[in-house]
């Protein structure tokens, strides 16, 4: 019997679907894509998580290029991120700004002093309004705002020493040469 | 009687009778009821951006309490169910809703079945219209038949 190329047509887009579906795999569903590039910060009022210092306002993201990062005390993936941005604090001159989310003052602050403060100045968003604002999943996610406080790159998950150097680090050198 | 009560149980074993316990907690809910109800539908609407496979109404992520707060808010503001929608399409994009949106992105998703089915209706045609190879099958029953007939007889003599 002749076998008419029409016969391998259902074994062909099995084989598609199949393929289709291995590629769909490889992507990591809690990396949401942001809807907030290239859109300013969006409002806000934060409370004050340390006694010594105000609360972080939106007037402190303008004027620099600077990263904000969502954290919490809860977080176990910032514990591991922390290290990072100490040394991108304290030796690459990187303005990071932090929001405590989900969090109370005190277990925030309490954080901040075990495991050192990067942050140039914090504030708490203790029911989650800046972070669903900012479309954030978790914790912790870091927003690269320019110098007109406009949010142009976000990095879902902890800062690795990659992302620093290959996205990061190249994208702040450019809008650090913005106006 | 106790058939019933056997299915009853079952269905409490099974978690029947808890399907419908969900993740809204008293103090956020509502006094209004016809608001109340409002916001169960519009939280059934949205993804919980946590654990994604289930919507912010049924969800214990503290998340998605917040964004159910969020949604309280909104209704009490006065925003109507699609200002709601689209204040979390905003921020979340089209993911956070539990229903995709027929849009470029998702034709494939909704119009795949149709393409399957008139694919499938397709082939049933193409091979139901050929024609049968020869007419010696029919012989051949008759064949079959007569010496099921004769195993048949012999069985019974035995």
């Amino acid at each position: 019997m002749k076998i008419r190329p029409i016969t391998f047509l259902p074994v062909i887009i099995l084989l598609g679907i199949g393929i289709a579906f291995a590629f769909g795999l490889r992507n990591d569903p809690s990396k949401i894509e942001s809807t907030l590039i290239n859109k300013p910060m969006p409002d806000f009022v934060l409370e004050r998580v340390l006694d010594d210092q105000p609360a972080l306002t939106p007037a402190d993201l303008l004027g620099q290029v600077s990263l904000v990062n969502v954290f919490g005390s809860w977080c176990a993936a910032c514990v591991q991120e922390h290290p990072m941005l100490m040394r991108l604090a304290n030796h690459e001159g990187v303005a990071i700004y932090g929001i405590d989310s989900r969090d109370t003052a005190e277990a925030g602050a309490a954080w901040l002093e075990k495991y050192g403060n990067p942050y140039r100045k914090v504030g708490l968003d203790a029911q989650s309004r800046l972070a669903i604002d900012l479309g954030v999943t978790g914790a912790p996610e870091t927003f690269l705002i320019d110098k007109q406080g406009r949010i142009r790159f976000k990095v879902i998950g902890p800062i690795t020493e990659q992302i620093w150097k290959q996205q990061l680090k190249p994208m702040m050198d450019l809008l650090e040469a913005e106006s | 009687m106790s058939k019933w009560a056997a299915i009853i149980l079952l269905l409490l074993l099974t978690g029947f009778g808890y399907s419908s316990a969900y993740a809204v907690t008293p103090d956020e809910q509502l006094s209004d009821p016809v608001q109340e109800q409002r916001a169960r539908k519009i939280s059934k609407k949205l993804r919980c951006v946590v654990c994604q496979n289930q919507s912010i109404d049924d969800s214990d992520a503290q998340l998605a309490g917040d964004m159910r707060r969020i949604v309280r808010e909104r209704i009490v503001a006065g925003d109507s169910d699609e200002q709601i929608l689209k204040f979390m399409v905003d921020r979340y994009s089209n993911f956070v809703l539990m229903r995709p949106p027929f849009a470029a992105n998702t034709l494939i998703l909704w119009l795949s079945p149709f393409l399957f089915i008139i694919l499938g209706i397709g082939m049933f045609w193409h091979i139901s219209r050929r024609k049968p190879k020869s007419v010696t099958v029919l012989n051949q029953t008759d064949e079959t038949e007569q010496r099921l007939t004769e195993v048949l007889e012999e069985m019974k003599k035995n």
